[in-house]
């Protein structure tokens, strides 16, 4: 066999394999909601949350709080990618700067921010502005710290092997220092987007006036189960578009260095 | 242009890495003074850490000496000098993301080529070194006897009098080393060109050079120069004639106590400096 038709093969072995594993989630769902007596307050019934989310999609019902929900995560990893290449820029321009912020931002990405979420709210109020800059911040962080990695640890050879033929700054940084930090880059900000999404949508479900959080939270307090649960496959196919358009963004920009 | 016209001259360099009051410090190259001829290959060869690629760094500007000066052409060098030195350093120094080709045009665009004439140069700077096919792989996609053409070719494109090699073969096989060495060989007899290599290799140093540095151990300098009177272009033949032997038992015999005393001294703390 050809290793091209080896690699497909194992690659459709995995896809059924975790095809199956859906499928058998989805059954004991069903099974537990029609045989096993499971409350409908507590678990609705597959085929409710279908009907839910159909009409959820058909009557655009969604619109607005996924408006609210992409405007916050645009403009806080838009602040968050601007900040956090330029801040991780600056500090990995030299080796004290790096001793320094390095671990400093470790440390404080390895706490738990959304902590401070009431501080947001009460700084920025329960509009989308809280969302953001809370977004913002912990999005910062993955960004700052592989932009530091990325720039502050290019092989020094490179550099010298640039300087040697008469690189200028400008052409050290346009065709050595910045394809060779790319990739480290770019995945900081596929943390960082994933991040940025986690804490808006989560805080969206603390303390917020609009948005898919909001309304999935919504929707529990007033026990419209299925509703909800058609709200949370919403949210998690949207994630997974996402998350999907940015791993290819981020291949194709690599490809293009 | 007359054969004994100095290329590169080296006054009393000395370097150490790090300040005198840290008791880090390492005194790398001790009071180094040498002519190096127009169009002569001058190998440097001595134990790890005497300072021999210390040397051709600042020969290259790429490195400021403590002590001592370098001119290259008559001119005093103060940093790199790209119209007239081009380096090829022991590995990887190629851009990974960039195909052969691309790295070859970046060097001439660092340099200052226009466009209109790199095309033509890269082509025939490839096909000096024999990897116009391989022009559109990546560094990746090539064996490391491969990329070391490659990386030659580069510094050919470059059309410098001057090529600073630092232990370019130095991480391939012994086989894949000679041919290259053959190639240079070929290469250097067509192109008059003034080359310092640094190697840890005897054979090496007695097949390519018209002299031989062999450095003392650390803090380094010149123990003795040796010359190799064999014309280039140099034939396999070489390797086995009774002048290669007598030559490479000279080295040895040179080399044998500095690589001793080095043994001795690294037992002793302190850091690695560059070889």
């Amino acid at each position: 066999m050809r290793p091209g038709a080896k690699r497909r093969k194992g690659y459709l072995a995995s896809r059924s394999v975790q095809a199956a594993f859906l499928i058998v989630l989805v059954a004991l769902w069903y099974l537990a909601t029609s045989r096993w007596h499971v409350s409908p307050i507590l678990l609705p019934s597959p085929v409710a949350v279908l009907f839910q989310l159909w009409d959820i999609v058909s009557t655009g019902e969604f619109v607005g709080d996924l408006a609210v929900t992409l405007r916050e995560l645009a403009a806080a990893f838009g602040i968050a990618v601007t900040g956090g290449i330029l801040v991780g820029y600056l500090v990995s321009r030299s080796h004290y700067r790096i001793r320094v912020f390095e671990p400093l931002f470790a440390g404080i990405y390895a706490i738990p921010i959304i902590l401070f979420l009431p501080l947001y709210v009460l700084f920025f109020g329960l509009g989308p502005a809280s969302k953001i800059a809370l977004g913002a911040t912990i999005s910062f962080f993955p960004i700052a710290l592989n932009t530091i990695a990325g720039f502050g640890y290019v092989d020094k050879a490179f550099v010298a092997a640039a300087r040697s033929m008469g690189a200028s700054d400008y052409q050290l940084f346009r065709y050595v220092l910045l394809p060779a930090a790319l990739p480290v880059i770019l995945t900081g900000m596929r943390i960082g987007f994933t991040v940025a999404l986690l804490s808006i949508i989560g805080s969206e479900t603390i303390a917020s006036l609009a948005g898919l959080g909001h309304r999935i939270v919504h929707l529990a307090e007033g026990m419209e189960m299925a509703r909800m649960f058609a709200y949370i496959a919403f949210v998690v196919a949207i994630a997974a578009v996402l998350n999907a358009f940015v791993s290819t963004l981020e291949a194709r920009a690599r490809r293009a260095r | 242009m007359t054969t004994n016209e100095v290329a590169i001259r080296v006054v009393g360099v000395s370097h150490r890495f790090g300040e005198e009051t840290d008791i880090r410090h390492v005194r790398a190259l001790r009071d180094t003074s040498l002519d190096i001829v127009h169009g002569e290959l001058i190998c440097l060869i001595g134990p790890s850490g005497c300072g021999k690629s210390t040397l051709l760094n600042i020969m290259g500007g790429l490195l400021r000496p403590t002590a001592g000066r370098v001119e290259v052409f008559g001119k005093s060098v103060r940093g790199p000098m790209p119209r007239d030195i081009a380096f090829v350093f022991q590995e990887n120094a190629l851009f990974p993301w960039n195909t052969v080709a691309e790295n070859v045009d970046l060097g001439m665009l660092f340099q200052g080529v226009p466009r209109a004439e790199r095309g033509t140069r890269a082509r025939r700077a490839l096909e000096a070194i024999g990897l116009h096919d391989f022009a559109d792989h990546y560094p990746g996609q090539l064996s490391g006897g491969m990329r070391q053409r490659a990386a030659l070719a580069r510094a050919l494109s470059l059309e410098t009098g001057i090529l600073l090699m630092d232990e370019p073969f130095g991480a391939l096989d012994e086989q894949t080393r000679m041919i290259l060495g053959e190639d240079l060989s070929l290469l250097l007899a067509r192109a008059n060109k003034t080359i310092v290599f640094v190697t840890h290799s005897l054979g090496e140093a007695t097949f390519l050079a018209d002299r031989v540095a062999v450095f003392s151990a650390r803090p380094g300098s010149i123990k003795q120069l040796i010359a190799v009177d064999e014309p280039h272009p140099r034939k396999p033949e070489f390797v086995t004639s009774a002048k290669f032997a007598t030559i490479r038992n000279a080295l040895y015999g040179l080399l044998h106590d500095e690589i001793r005393k080095t043994m001795a001294e690294s037992a002793a703390p302190g850091p690695e400096p560059r070889a």
